[in-house]
């Protein structure tokens, strides 16, 4: 189908916090089964192009298209119904509680019960050590586990818009392989799927494009391994303290 | 030692109310990152509602109460959350707080010049005579308010636990967030707190009125004792709220009794600056989030 | 005229109002008058720790009434008022040093409830130390000064020397706030975190705040007492030190007129709308609420927030913002 709309669409997409305008203007555009890396300094506006598209943040300029159609004005709820969802940076588990009420919780959105239970089972076939850990406080999960359950809970929903914001952090280097070789293959599997990444030089080698931000505007976008060749990306991240 | 036990359950009794009240501070900062220093006068507010009740339609008391508990989560929940704290909020939880302290001098004053200035009488949940247990004489009030509140605080500890609606509150308080992410309504899930803090508000207020008496300022010393309450036991969970209740009830008693009872309070007050200065998350508080 | 010389001739204005005022006023006026400038004086002192420094404090109170006790001891004692000024001052400078240990561990509301619990303790030792307070039923027949035969024992004239206290603490505040303290205090106000890298010694400014705002609400407090004629633990209880604390607020905390005006409407404007009876202090609550939603700078903050309103929007808030 040569003329499927792309996944996501973002024109001279204008937002910040309140009176503070962090982005200027930004277009990008996702086809279906890709895997984008968005790397920038810190305080560039990467995630807030995350927050914007899930839908925590309202545009004040431009327009978000989901495969065809604008959401620029639904609820998260209800862009979450469509197929986006969305892995803040940082902890996202609800300590106190158990692996199984995590995940529970990640399906509040699916109304029908037999669902939820159906797409739990899926991710504990997919994910085995969570269901070693099923009754276990989420606190009490190591680094690597803790962000399979935050996949996992992610995964409940099926999306088709995968939002990923800096998923490496806090996480040793064999496991950081591991997540990235997850999300690409999600990626085979339909799954578009966009990630912040601080750890550029791994990053850019697991994804198919890179998006570079600077200053809430696009600076730069192509393929990674272009991307990651680009005098301008090497001056930026990869010699510098930045990719440390 | 008949003494001793006599003296701990009637503070476990005081202290019962105090949790009620600190549980509901505790909700409306974990899921808000609301202060509200209103607490005592949300208590006074449900007494005078039930005192009017049965004055002007000579209702009975179980009626006038639930008529006031409706009232309560209306407008100490509902419409304090929409009116109040959703305007004052994004200024800053200090602001907010402020703010509260306004809200508690106009309710004061409000209830002092529209009803009246004086200490009125307040009808009895449970007769005031003394049963015997194993030869102890107990206070069938204080029995009947740690039941009652035992009720009250267990009910929203289960559907906490094991609704849905109560685990997107908690997930709400835990890490809004994440909740937030998860497309939990978490507004809503806030919004829910407040009528729950009304009605346990409203709870304190027909255990603790009988004796307090119905009075425009019988809040300010509930609310402060809530407040320490809150703070001792930690208030970023609601089992610490529970337990601060409790140790200011049973510390404040038996202090009184047999240390000096005229510096009781101080004995409170001490522990209060004693947890503030060493262990700022409380006694049986979590240090892991929402650190101020 | 510059904006520096229409402020110096606002205070200027402000300072001969505030002199010819007492001319016009009889005795319960002259006393309200003299009560308004001693809570402006102790708002003052509020708003270093509260508006400068980003402290909150509910224990202003027992500051107050350290001074007002430490008068009414050195005035029964014969030895007249003026040994408790330095006395009141340096206890209250010390206290305030201790009451500021808490701050260095917890921030607002927190902060709030140890400062309360702190005034509650002091009211406490106020009101059981019967030998040395007398108790709830406080002290009584506390005089008025009579300096080198000049009696300062009327109405009148102890407005004035109010007013002078008033005028005291308002230039060492200033000054205060002029000197490199001032402007660390505002760094750590604003963000402890850069003041620390800036080399401001965010513990010494913290406790400082504390220590200097409470010595002079002391201050303030030794000419209460006198003022009043009489104490009690009430007049300095933890509901005072939130009235105290509205007070600032409401005034506009971190803004120098802020004290005048919210002490005006929290000791005068009841007394004009006394018809109002109780309901005055309904509105003065709902005044709290109005501001803290439309205008948390308090009334101070009024005119800017007003000329905000009525100017219209920049074009991009980005161009603003950077
Ligand atoms: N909730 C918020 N309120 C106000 N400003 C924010 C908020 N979140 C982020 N910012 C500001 O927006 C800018 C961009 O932030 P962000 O998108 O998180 O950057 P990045 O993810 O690229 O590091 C930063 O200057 C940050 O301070
Ligand atoms: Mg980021």
């Amino acid at each position: 189908m040569a003329s499927e709309a792309p996944v996501l669409e973002m024109r001279g997409v204008v937002a910040g916090y309140g009176r503070l305008t962090i982005l200027r203007g930004i277009d990008f555009v996702a086809q279906r089964g890709r895997l984008t890396t968005f790397i920038g300094a810190n305080g560039a506006g990467k995630s807030t192009v995350f927050k914007t598209v899930f839908g925590l943040v309202r545009p004040t300029g431009g327009e978000i298209l989901f495969e065809g159609e604008r959401i620029d004005g639904l609820s998260p709820r209800a862009r979450m119904e469509r197929g986006i969802v969305f892995v803040p940076q940082g902890r996202n588990l609800f300590p106190r509680m158990t692996v199984r009420q995590n995940l529970e919780l990640g399906g509040v959105v699916l109304r029908d019960a037999a669902l939820r239970a159906r797409r739990m089972e899926a991710t504990l076939e997919r994910f085995p050590r969570l269901r070693e850990r099923i009754e276990a406080q989420a606190s009490t999960l190591s680094g690597g586990e803790q962000k399979q359950l935050e996949v996992g809970r992610a995964l409940l929903l099926e999306p088709r818009l995968l939002l990923i914001d800096e998923p490496s952090i806090g996480l040793a280097p064999r496991i950081v392989a591991d997540v990235f070789a997850l999300l690409r293959d999600l990626t085979d599997h339909g799954v578009t799927v966009l990630m912040v990444e601080q750890n550029v030089r791994s990053a850019l080698r697991a994804s198919h494009l890179a998006v570079a931000l600077e200053q809430g505007r696009v600076a730069l976008e192509g393929p990674s391994d272009s991307v990651i060749e680009d005098p301008r990306v090497r001056a930026m991240f990869l010699g510098g303290h930045v990719a440390a | 030692m008949i003494d001793f036990v006599q003296l701990v359950v009637s503070g476990l009794a005081t202290g019962a109310i105090y949790a009620l009240v600190a549980i509901g501070f505790a909700l409306l900062w974990q899921t808000s990152n609301a202060v509200n220093f209103a607490q005592g006068e949300f208590v006074m507010l449900p007494a005078f509602v039930v005192l009017a009740l049965i004055k002007a339609f000579d209702l009975p008391l179980w009626l006038a109460a639930a008529i006031a508990l409706v009232v309560a989560v209306v407008i100490m929940g509902g419409l304090f959350k929409r009116a109040i704290v959703d305007a004052i909020l994004p200024q800053g939880a200090m602001t907010l707080a402020i703010a509260t302290i306004g809200l508690a001098v106009a309710m004061k004053n409000g209830v002092r010049a529209g009803y009246s200035a004086e200490a009125h009488p307040f009808p009895a949940l449970f007769p005031v005579e003394p049963i015997r247990i194993l030869g102890v004489g107990f206070s069938l009030a204080d029995i009947g308010a740690l039941v009652l509140a035992g009720v009250a605080i267990g009910g929203l500890s289960l559907f906490l636990a094991h609704t849905l609606a109560g685990r997107q509150m908690q997930a709400a308080a835990q890490n809004r967030d994440a909740a937030l992410s998860l497309g939990i309504d978490v507004d809503r899930m806030a919004l829910y707190t407040f009528g729950i803090n009304a009605a346990l508000a409203t709870v304190a207020a027909l255990l603790v009125t009988p004796s307090y008496l119905a009075k425009f300022d019988m809040g300010e010393s509930l609310g402060l004792y809530a407040f320490y309450a809150a703070i001792i036991g930690g208030f970023n969970r609601v089992l610490g709220a529970l337990w601060g209740g409790l140790i200011v009830g049973v510390l404040s008693n038996l202090a009184g009794a047999y240390l000096s009872a005229s510096y009781k309070d101080g004995f409170v007050l001490a522990l209060l600056i004693v947890v503030i200065l060493f262990r700022p998350e409380g006694l049986f508080g979590s240090s892991e989030e929402r650190k101020v | 005229m510059t904006a520096g010389r229409w402020r110096l001739l606002g205070v200027l204005v402000l300072i001969a109002v505030l002199l010819a005022f007492p001319f016009f006023l009889r005795n319960y006026g002259l006393n309200l008058y003299a009560r308004w400038a001693l809570i402006a004086a102790a708002g003052i002192g509020l708003n270093l720790t509260v508006g400068y420094a980003g402290q909150v404090s509910l224990g202003h109170a027992a500051f107050l009434g350290f001074g007002a006790y430490l008068s009414a001891f050195a005035i029964k004692a014969g030895w007249t008022m003026w040994p408790a000024i330095p006395a009141a001052a340096l206890l209250c400078f010390v206290v305030g040093l201790a009451l500021g240990f808490p701050a260095l561990r917890v921030q607002h509301h927190y902060l709030a409830f140890a400062t309360l619990g702190f005034n509650a303790l002091v009211f406490l030792a106020m009101r059981n130390e019967e030998w040395l307070t007398g108790g709830n039923y406080g002290i009584q027949r506390i005089l008025r000064p009579v300096v080198f035969g000049w009696s300062l024992r009327d109405s009148f004239s102890y407005a004035y020397v109010c007013l002078g206290v008033l005028a005291v603490i308002a230039a060492i505040a200033w000054w205060i706030l002029r000197s490199p303290w001032g402007r660390a205090f505002a760094a750590l106000r604003d963000n402890p975190i850069r003041a620390e890298s800036l080399g401001v010694n965010v513990r010494a400014y913290t406790l400082l705040a504390f220590a200097i705002g409470g010595a002079l609400a002391g201050i303030a407090g030794v000419f209460f007492a006198p003022l009043i004629g009489y104490i009690d633990p009430h007049m300095f209880s933890g509901l005072v030190s939130i009235d105290l604390l509205l007070i600032v607020i409401v005034g506009g905390s971190g803004r120098f007129i802020g004290p005048l005006l919210g002490a005006a409407v929290g000791v005068l404007l009841p007394e004009w709308l006394r018809f109002m009876g109780d309901w005055y202090l309904v509105a003065f609550g709902a005044l709290v609420l109005a501001l803290m939603a439309w205008c948390p700078t308090g009334l101070a903050g009024l005119p800017e927030r007003v000329a905000t309103l009525l100017r219209p929007a920049p074009r991009d808030p980005a161009e603003r913002a950077t």
